[in-house]
This record gives structure tokens, C-alpha cells and sequence, in this order.
């Protein structure tokens, strides 16, 4: 097992992305276990600190994913959870941080296999970038010891 | 100190052939506050749940994490045995390593790893979860069925009948759906209007019903016992309750030639009319866009005509009010016009027609009186041939799924065409015979052989016209793939059974789910076959798939019965994952600084303003208070809050920050 395998953390709703994931499960389709999924009521409680954490404590990758623009079960919550994510992207990229490794996508509660494939295009992606030892390294325990 | 029990379920094989469980349970007895981890068969079960009860009143244990299922299938069984054994049923989560974990990934140390991660961040999750109690919110009994077809008609019945109330929407100027075109219905060959105009009637009559017709769902809002729906009437320029249905207005209306929607286009309509004879209400409207009086100003014909003075030209649409608890979606479906096959000719020959057309002329009300013509010159068809599967099982024509209707009503075109035109013959192209249900093989059987439907097992390429024929060019797989040419006189498509329009805005106004096709997704495929994901809001018939009348009533009375049941008492518990601004002492009184960023953002207008005064009334700080009936815990405005003030139950700061860092620090 020297191959690297990325972590990857997916940051889901409750109502699209995580029933969807349940389908993939229902019908059986494979993806890569590369992935840990984080249950939110919805893509708009989202905490975008939480990316940041997510790469401190050892990510290499993430997934943001919701409903489809009009579906939120809430109404409007993926709407602010993307204008707040097009505010963060370009405070990311200023400050350094790869956001390449950050895949924002839309799967229903009927996409099954939609999920699979953005879990296994993720995967794929982020081994080509290798591990994020660079973010890592900066990360607070490393400060703090 | 937290106490943590952990549960690792096998689910029989589901979970344990592919996820080593006594290794997960090993590895998460040794997690810090973890007091007592076990795997066992099956927990959902009996003796699962009493395990879960006792080693919590054992082991004294302060939370618990059961790795099974999707929390979606069992939470609230767990939180129920939680609640028994004395332990608050919100200090339960579950790890999903089954859908998440089991169900998707191959066996091996990578799975195991992910298992044991996955329930470590639930192990962090619950150990800062609260206390909580379940909120309490009245029930409004009435329930709101948009779609007045058999199914809306079925479910509105069963709930009135069940003593409550029901307000119907129904889009058309009548109600009946697509039933009310039928002519006979298989398996049993009744007369379709035969059986439903009664209902229909019914549906007007009954004192518990409320019914709008030409009208529309606006808005909602609200939640499940407490919606609040704005209903369009769309003005039918007609005083409803004035009108006495003589008809007299719809026999002067000069304009005479306006394509009947009920007829397919194959009969005509005045611009006043109701759109079939047995039509309820039986009250007309007036097609605005093709009445004189609205292009031209000048006409108002059947003003004169009309004894009770019941036409209103300057009627607008009214914006109905109504309070709600519960509401089922019967919408229904449409079905692909002729135009949408290129290879078919994209409808530009008349003799080739779809199966609501056939429905239409064999049916004695019809354009035809119930004999079978050709459209375009009247003349009887003697060969006639049905493609099935028009456009249904196709990926390449964006449709993969069976329409189920089809095959059926195929067959039952060849034995009503059959007993119209006697030596006429019928062929029908057809990929596989699918007659699953009661009496129904026995029904395609009897157009085989005592009707003598030519069944031809193959597709059809292309269809043209030469001398007046239709030529149709198919193969048959059962004799070698030959070609088959056949000289027809009449074409008739099943084709594909689709969403009907509006679905998809009207699942947007609704805030459910819905397939790649538009069709309205249920909640569970299995075990809530007629519920959506948003509590309170249910769905029947062929809005969901397609389907069949016996299918369509069942689902309905299915809808009536969750109803019924959700109406039976005055209250119903909800669950209190909802957000919270955070209280503390004088002089600061809350971290809240009063910016209300987060009031826009919330699409239940929960958050309120809150003045802090002191004793002589002089305002000391304005803050922002989440109004507990009326937030449903999204958490967007805890995302937005820039103090971090907000948070929200369940879902709080803490849990989510600490499920993540135990997710990757392993
Ligand atoms: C050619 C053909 C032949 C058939 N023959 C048979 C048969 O012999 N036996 C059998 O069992 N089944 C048959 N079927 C199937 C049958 O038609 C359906 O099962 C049945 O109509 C489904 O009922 P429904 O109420 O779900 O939908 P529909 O009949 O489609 O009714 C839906 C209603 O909702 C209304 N509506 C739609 N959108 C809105 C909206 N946004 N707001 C308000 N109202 C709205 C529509 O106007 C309509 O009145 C046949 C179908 C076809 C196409
Ligand atoms: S006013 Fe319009 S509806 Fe009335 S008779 Fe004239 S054309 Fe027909
Ligand atoms: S969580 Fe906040 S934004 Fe969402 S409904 Fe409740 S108060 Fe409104």
C-alpha cells in the first residue's frame, strides 16, 4: 500500500446530496473509500472555516455538494451556500490555499450514480496533486508543538 | 465524563461481509469516552434493540452511536429505544456504514478503515450533543390534492369520507384527468366515464370539499400541520355561482374553430366551452386568447344570450388563502405527441396518431362517435398498426424507462379496433409483451387469440407515406431479424409516458424531490412508497411514474390513509433541531451584535427582533431572537452570522468541528 490514497471529506445536505449517496448505496454502485461524508441540515449551514479545518486536520481533498439550484428543501439555502463559496474561492486563492482540491457540485436525491462518479473524479484528481503536505504542515498542531 | 456505547450492526450479511464488524468493534472500545462497544446481527431488531436499552441502563451510558443503516431508515427507531431505557433520544447518531460504507465499497483494510473513522466522528458528535425536547406544533385538518384526476379524486374522497377537510386544485376548467378521455379500460373493458363521472360528481357534492378548478398552486409556505397555500383562480369570466350550465353561450359563440385540447385536435371547440359534456363543475370559461371580444372589443354574444347573466368580462384572477396541514401532489403525467419521432415522420402525417387519440375515437363521446377513422380522409383503416414502446426504453431518445401503460393498452386498442372494423386486421410491433398484474396476461391473451392481433416481435425504423398508404418498416427478431414491410392504413404510437408539464416548478414551489425524468420522488422506493422527503406532502398516481388506474387509486388511498392518520390527533410532535441565538449575562446579554445579516437569509422569516430594555424602558441592545415555531433548521443564517452567535441544535459548532477533526486525525 504505498500508492498514495488521498483523504477526501465531503461536506453534504441532508436532503439532495446525502439521500443520493444512500441511492448509490441502494443500487449498489462502487466508488473509491477514499471518502468521509459530514451530514449538514443543508448546503447553507456550512461553515466554510470548516474547509479550512477540514485540510488542517489532514484532508487532501473536499467535496461541497447540495441540491440543485431551485431544489433546496429550504428554499434558498444552496443560493447562499454558492455566493458565500464565490466570496471564500477568491479569499482562498489569495491566500494560497489550492482550491483545485475543493469540487462544489450539485447531486439529487435521485443521482445515485452522479455521486459515485464526482467521488471517483475527485479521488483521481487529487491523487494526480498529490497529497497537500504544503497546508499541512502549516496546519495549528505543528504551530502549537 | 462522557460514556459512549457503540453499536455495530452486521445487518445479517449487508454490513459484515464487507466491513470486518467485531474489528470496528474492538477498535472502537478503545476510543476516549467510549464506555462499552459491541457488534451484533441484526439491531434493529427485538433482541438488537433491547441490547441497545439494557447496556444503556448498564452501563450507565450518557450517549450512543449505532453503526448500521442510514440514519434516513432507523434514527428514530434507536432514539426510541434511547427514550425507553431513560436516556434523552437526542444523545443517539448514527454511523452509516452500510449505504455510506458496506453497500458501495469492496472488502479490505481501506473499508475497515473507513468504517472505524466513520464511527469515531460520530463517537466525537454525540459526545456534545444535547439534551433536547421535542417541539410541539398544532395540526390544521385540511388537507390540500392539487390535480383533480382519478387520483386526486380518489385521495380527496377517502379524506373527506374520513371526516376531514380537502381543497382541491385542479388546473383544467374540469376535473377527470386523463381517465376522462379514456374510452373502455383494461383488464376489464368497462366504459371508462362510466365509472368515473360518479366519482366526479361526488367530488363536487361532497359538503367536506372545497374545489377550484382552472386554477393553480401559487405559493407555499410552512411546514407539515401548518402550511399556508395562495391559490391562483384563474378568471373564467364566468359568475360560477350564477351559472346554471344551460350550455346556450357555448352553442352562440361564433368562434368555432378553435382546436379541442380534450379532443387531441381532432374535433373543434367555441372560444366559451366546457371541455367535455359530462365536465364538473359544469360551468364554461372563456378562452381569452381566442375569444373576439378579447381581440377585437367587440362581440359579447353570449352575454346576450346568457338568462342568468352570469358572463363576466371584466373578471380577474383571485388569489385564494388557504391553511393547510397536509397536501398530496396528483398531477398526473402527459404523454409524448407524434411530433417528437423523426423517424415517424415528427407528425406531419395525419394518419399516424398516439394512443390518446385511438382512446378518443374509440370512445362513443369522440370526435368520430366511436368509429375508427382515418384522420385524414375518413375512410375506415383495414390494417392498422400499433408501435409500442414508442420512444420508451430508448436511451437515444433521452426516455430508458418502460412507460408500463403501454404494453396494456396496446392490446386493448387491437380489441376494441378489432370489434369496431370486423375484417380489419391489426399488427402491433412490440420489444416484449410486459402484462404483469391481475388478469392482465390473461387480457393481452385474448387479443392474440380470440382477436387476432398480429403481434411482431421487433421495432419499427421508419415509417412513410406512398400512395395514400403508410409504409411501415420494421424487423422481426422472432423470424431471423427479417425485414417486415407492411402497407397501412392507419399508425397508432404508444408513446412514452412523461411528466406532465409544470412538475418541475411546482416541485420547486413545494420543495420536494424529483427524478432526472420530472417525475415527483418518493421518499423511500420500498417502505414510503407515497410519501416525499418533506414531511406533510404526500404523492399518488402517475405523477410519481407511470401508472395505471388501479395503481393510481391505490397510492391515492395510501395518501389518504397517512393523512387521515397524521390528522388523527390535534398536535404532532416535531423535531427541535433548530437554531438558537445565544443568551448571556447583563452587561453583554448575547455575543449577538445586532447586525441582522442573518435576517434576510432566512427563508422562514424565523428571525425576529428582540430589544433589551432596562427597568425604565430605555433600549439597552437590539438582538436577533429565532422564533421556534417557525424555524425549520436549515442553518443558514448560522453560517452567515459573522459573531458566531447563531447555532443551531444538532448540527452546533462544536459537533461539527469536532466530527471533522476526528474524521482525520486518526
Ligand atoms: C392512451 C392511454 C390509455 C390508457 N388506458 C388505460 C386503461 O385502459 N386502464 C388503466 O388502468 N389505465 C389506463 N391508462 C392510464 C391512466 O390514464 C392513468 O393511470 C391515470 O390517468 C392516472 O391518473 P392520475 O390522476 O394520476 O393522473 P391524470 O389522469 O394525468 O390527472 C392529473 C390531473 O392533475 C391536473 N394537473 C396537472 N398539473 C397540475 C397542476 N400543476 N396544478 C393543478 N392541477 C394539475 C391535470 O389537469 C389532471 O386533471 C391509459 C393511459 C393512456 C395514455
Ligand atoms: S364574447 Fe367571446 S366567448 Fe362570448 S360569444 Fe363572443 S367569442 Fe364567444
Ligand atoms: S436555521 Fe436560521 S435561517 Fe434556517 S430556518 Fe432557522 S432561523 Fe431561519
Amino acid at each position: 500500500m504505498s500508492e498514495f490514497q488521498p483523504k477526501i471529506v465531503a461536506f453534504v445536505c441532508n436532503w439532495c446530496t446525502y439521500a443520493g449517496a444512500d441511492l448509490t448505496g441502494t443500487s449498489r454502485i462502487k466508488y473509491s473509500p477514499n471518502v468521509r461524508i459530514v451530514r449538514f441540515p443543508c448546503t447553507g449551514r456550512i461553515d466554510y472555516m470548516l474547509l479550512t479545518k477540514a485540510f488542517a486536520s489532514g484532508a487532501d481533498g473536499i467535496i461541497v455538494s447540495g441540491c440543485h439550484p431551485n431544489d433546496c428543501h429550504y428554499t434558498s439555502g444552496n443560493f447562499y451556500a454558492r455566493r458565500r463559496w464565490i466570496v471564500f474561492k477568491k479569499l482562498c486563492d489569495f491566500m494560497g490555499i489550492d482550491t483545485r482540491r475543493i469540487v462544489f457540485s450539485w447531486v439529487s436525491a435521485a443521482e445515485g450514480s452522479k455521486w459515485a462518479d464526482i467521488v471517483n473524479t475527485t479521488n483521481e484528481e487529487i491523487i494526480k496533486l498529490g497529497p497537500y503536505d504544503s497546508y499541512h504542515k502549516l496546519s495549528t498542531q505543528d504551530i502549537l508543538e | 465524563m462522557a460514556r459512549i456505547g457503540v453499536f455495530i450492526c452486521h445487518c445479517g450479511e449487508n454490513i459484515s461481509a464487507t466491513v470486518d464488524c467485531p474489528k470496528v468493534s474492538e477498535v472502537a472500545a478503545k476510543f476516549p469516552g467510549v464506555a462499552y462497544s459491541v457488534d451484533y446481527k441484526y439491531m434493529c431488531s427485538d433482541p438488537g434493540q433491547s441490547l441497545v436499552v439494557n447496556a444503556i441502563k448498564e452501563h450507565k451510558l450518557t450517549g450512543i452511536v449505532v453503526s448500521a443503516c442510514s440514519p434516513r431508515m432507523h434514527e428514530p427507531t434507536f432514539r426510541r429505544a434511547c427514550a425507553e431505557a431513560g436516556l434523552n433520544p437526542y444523545l443517539c447518531e448514527m454511523a452509516n456504514i452500510r449505504e455510506h460504507c458496506s453497500w458501495v465499497h469492496e472488502k479490505g483494510d481501506r473499508t475497515d478503515q473507513k468504517a472505524i473513522d466513520v464511527v469515531r466522528m460520530m463517537v466525537e458528535k454525540v459526545k456534545r450533543n444535547n439534551a433536547l425536547m421535542s417541539i410541539k406544533v398544532p395540526v390544521t385538518k385540511t388537507a390540500l390534492v392539487i390535480g383533480g384526476g382519478v387520483a386526486g379524486i380518489q385521495a380527496a374522497l377517502d379524506i373527506a369520507n374520513a371526516g376531514h377537510k380537502v381543497v382541491m386544485v385542479e388546473r383544467e376548467p374540469s376535473i377527470g384527468g386523463h381517465m376522462s378521455q379514456l374510452s373502455e379500460t383494461f383488464p376489464t373493458l368497462d366504459c371508462s366515464q362510466c365509472i368515473l363521472t360518479p366519482r366526479m360528481v361526488e367530488v363536487a357534492q361532497n359538503p367536506n370539499i372545497t374545489l377550484y378548478t382552472y386554477a393553480e398552486v401559487e405559493s407555499v409556505e410552512g411546514f407539515v400541520g401548518n402550511f399556508n397555500v395562495k391559490i391562483r383562480k384563474k378568471a373564467k369570466s364566468i359568475d360560477e355561482t350564477l351559472c346554471n350550465g344551460c350550455g346556450m353561450c357555448t352553442t352562440k359563440c361564433p368562434q368555432k374553430k378553435i382546436p379541442n385540447e380534450f379532443e387531441l385536435g381532432m374535433g373543434n371547440r367555441p372560444a366559451i366551452y366546457v371541455p367535455f359534456p359530462q365536465a364538473v363543475p359544469n360551468v364554461p370559461v372563456i378562452d381569452r386568447l381566442n375569444c373576439t371580444y378579447y381581440k377585437n372589443g367587440k362581440c359579447k354574444i353570449c352575454e346576450k344570450f346568457c338568462q342568468p347573466k352570469a358572463i363576466r368580462f371584466d373578471q380577474e384572477d383571485e388569489i385564494i388563502e388557504v391553511a393547510v396541514g397536509a397536501i398530496s401532489i396528483c398531477t398526473g403525467f402527459d404523454v409524448k405527441k407524434t411530433d417528437f419521432f423523426p423517424e415517424y415522420g415528427y407528425g406531419k402525417h395525419k394518419d399516424i396518431i398516439d394512443g390518446l387519440q385511438f382512446e378518443r375515437m374509440a370512445s362513443a363521446s369522440g370526435p368520430t362517435l366511436g368509429a375508427i377513422r382515418r384522420p385524414s380522409d375518413g375512410a375506415e383503416p383495414k390494417k392498422i398498426v400499433f408501435v409500442a414502446c414508442a420512444g420508451s426504453r430508448d436511451p437515444a431518445k433521452g426516455i430508458e424507462y418502460c412507460s408500463k401503460i403501454c404494453c396494456m393498452y396496446t392490446a386493448k386498442h387491437a380489441i376494441l379496433y378489432k370489434h369496431k372494423v370486423h375484417d380489419g386486421t391489426a399488427y402491433i410491433f412490440y420489444m416484449d409483451i410486459r402484462a404483469a398484474g391481475k388478469n392482465y396476461d390473461e387480457f393481452t391473451r385474448r387479443a392474440i387469440e380470440e382477436d387476432n392481433a398480429q403481434y411482431i416481435r421487433g421495432r419499427v425504423s421508419s415509417i412513410y407515406e406512398r400512395d395514400g398508404k403508410l409504409i411501415v418498416i420494421g424487423t422481426d427478431t422472432l423470424m431471423n431479424h427479417e425485414t417486415v414491410e407492411i402497407e397501412a392504413d392507419m399508425v397508432v404510437l404508444a408513446t412514452a409516458g412523461v411528466a406532465n408539464q409544470g412538475a418541475e416548478e411546482l416541485a420547486q414551489k413545494l420543495h420536494v424531490s424529483y427524478d432526472q425524468h420530472r417525475f415527483f420522488s418518493e421518499a423511500h422506493p420500498k417502505l414510503k412508497p407515497v410519501e416525499t422527503n418533506t414531511a406533510g406532502i404526500y404523492l399518488a398516481g402517475a405523477c410519481q411514474s407511470p401508472k395505471d388506474i388501479p395503481e393510481s387509486v391505490a397510492a391515492a388511498s395510501g395518501v389518504a390513509g397517512k393523512i387521515s392518520c397524521l390528522f388523527s390527533s390535534s398536535e404532532l410532535t416535531r423535531e427541535p433541531l433548530i437554531a438558537f441565538v445565544d443568551r448571556i449575562a447583563a452587561p453583554d446579554y448575547s455575543s449577538c451584535t445586532g447586525c441582522f445579516l442573518c435576517q434576510p437569509v432566512c427563508p422562514y422569516n424565523a428571525i425576529e427582533k428582540e430589544d433589551i430594555k432596562d427597568r425604565a424602558g430605555n433600549l439597552i441592545k437590539s438582538l436577533a431572537y429565532i422564533n421556534p415555531g417557525l424555524c425549520q433548521g436549515c442553518g443558514t443564517c448560522v453560517a452567515i452570522c459573522k459573531s458566531k452567535s447563531i447555532d443551531i441544535d444538532g448540527y452546533t459548532n462544536q459537533q461539527m468541528y469536532s466530527e471533522v477533526d476526528a474524521l482525520l486525525n486518526s
